[in-house]
């Protein structure tokens, strides 16, 4: 069995390349906003914010590289699964960059002043996101569907998290109302974590569907 | 399941040019009303297997055939078939347009002539008819008298699918019927292949897989003369059960 259209398969696994780039990008941006944040650095915070038109180029590169290979060379199959999911995580990847450029823009917003907590929830639902994409990478250069769904159900701490985070901030807000504003800010944080972990499992259940062929909602 | 009605169904169907085994255990149903395609690459078998269909293989010296082929599900190797017959309820088209070298009319005449048609106002209207299914009557009307080998490559092709219509058939089998044609003599087929499987049953072999995943409803996949999968359209173009097939498909061999 002869391998045929060698330069199409070479196309399909460079734009797996790209698509590994973009993700590798937005965990970077991740854990350097919320670092900007609990660091109050607002070098490191410009730098993120710099950096997301690096992730909207890429966004927009792969894009027109799916379209082409769509139009081009009609794949079928579990080649169309790839480039058909690819087209879809690209958007789920952008606007995880951009909650956490968000991210870094409070972090500029709250210069100067000190934080009115130690973060530790917040830290901690950025470090299951970011391993939830890094398992999403994993998955999706192995073509493990298994190991995509596993991955989906970290949202679960996430949330809880979340929700932790959004009593303890209240209690802060009715306790000091000169502490409100930056309370609101890092409750917006939470929030973009928050959405952050369920982009992560939108790719999830496309990387499950590219594998199996199924679509599945797993965060019902 | 496919609850839909089968117009053919093959059991365990084998195939011997000779001594070389072209069909291996084919047992495969076609659907009634419906399109189906045969895939696979050369020499795998769809051809030979569409011709069992109307027993044009007979006509190959050598050939031995085990198994069964129903259709309607009554044997057509049955001792007391009869084979003409049989061929005018199971039309064929070719890959080349083989008219006929005489006129348009007489074309599409010869069929119902042979089976004793003689009247004229009957033959003018069967002649129509047909023409008029096989999408080609506005661009022959004025042409009927004239020789069929001067139409197009395009309409030579439609004008030998209004041929298989004249004796009113129930099925039409296709072997890569475009693969002689330009794009928009292709389209043009493939939108008549569209409008007839309302009425027809059709079977059609094809190397072009794009054009498998456009017409068909059903798709089967053969490889040296096995049948590897068989299903919905859909799904073997989108996730297909055997890597094999698969493999074929993404142009992986073939």
């Amino acid at each position: 069995m002869m391998s045929a259209r060698k330069t199409y398969h070479q196309e399909i696994d460079e734009l797996r390349g790209d698509l590994l780039r973009m993700g590798k990008l937005v965990e970077k941006s991740i854990a350097e906003s919320v670092q900007s944040l609990a660091n109050k650095d607002t070098v490191l915070a410009e730098k993120v914010i710099a950096e997301d038109d690096e992730v909207d180029q890429l966004e927009l590169d792969i894009e027109q590289r799916c379209l082409k290979l769509f139009a081009l060379q009609q794949p079928m199959a579990g080649d169309l699964r790839v480039i058909g999911t690819a087209l879809k995580i690209i958007t789920d990847l952008e606007r995880m960059a951009d909650h956490a450029t968000d991210i870094a823009r409070i972090t500029v917003r709250l210069e100067g002043q000190p934080l009115i907590k130690p973060l530790i929830d917040i830290p901690r639902m950025a470090e299951i996101a970011q391993a939830m994409i890094h398992i999403a990478l994993a998955a999706y250069v192995k073509g493990d569907a298994e190991m995509a769904a596993r991955m989906c159900r970290q949202d679960d701490e996430v949330d809880h998290l979340y929700s932790q985070i959004f009593r303890e901030l209240l209690v802060i807000m009715m306790e000091d109302p000169r502490k409100i504003t930056q309370a609101t800010y890092l409750l917006f944080v939470a929030q973009y974590l928050e959405r952050i972990a369920d982009h992560a499992t939108n790719l999830g259940e496309w990387i499950i569907y590219m594998v199996t062929g199924e679509r599945k909602d797993l965060n019902a | 399941m496919d609850e839909r009605k089968k117009k053919f169904e093959t059991i365990d169907l084998v195939l011997y040019y000779g001594n070389f085994q072209a069909l291996k255990r084919i047992s495969l149903p076609i659907i009634e009303k419906s399109i189906t395609a045969l895939i696979g690459p050369s020499g795998c078998g769809k051809s030979t297997f569409l011709r069992t269909l109307n027993r044009m293989n007979d006509l190959i010296e050598g050939v031995r055939i085990t198994g069964d082929v129903l259709l309607d599900g009554k044997s057509i190797y049955a001792p007391k078939v009869d084979v003409v017959a049989l061929r005018k309820q199971v039309g064929m088209v070719f890959q080349r347009p083989n008219p006929f070298p005489m006129s348009v009319f007489d074309n599409i005449a010869y069929g119902p002539r042979i089976h004793g048609i003689n009247n004229r106002k009957e033959l003018n209207e069967i002649v129509e008819k047909s023409i008029r299914a096989a999408a080609l009557w506005d661009e022959v009307k004025d042409l009927l008298m004239k020789p069929a080998l001067s139409l197009s490559g395009g309409q030579q092709q439609r004008l030998c699918i209004a041929r298989v219509l004249a004796v009113e058939p129930d099925v039409i089998l296709m072997d890569e019927p475009c693969s002689a044609l330009d794009p928009i003599s292709t389209a043009k087929i493939e939108d008549l292949m569209l409008e007839l499987k309302n009425n027809y049953t059709i079977i059609t072999v094809t190397h072009n897989m794009q054009q498998a995943a456009r017409v068909s409803e059903q798709t089967a996949f053969f490889l040296s003369g096995e049948l590897i999968e068989y299903g919905r359209t859909d799904l073997i173009f989108t996730n297909p059960a055997d890597k094999r097939t698969e493999d074929y498909i993404t142009g992986r061999f073939g």
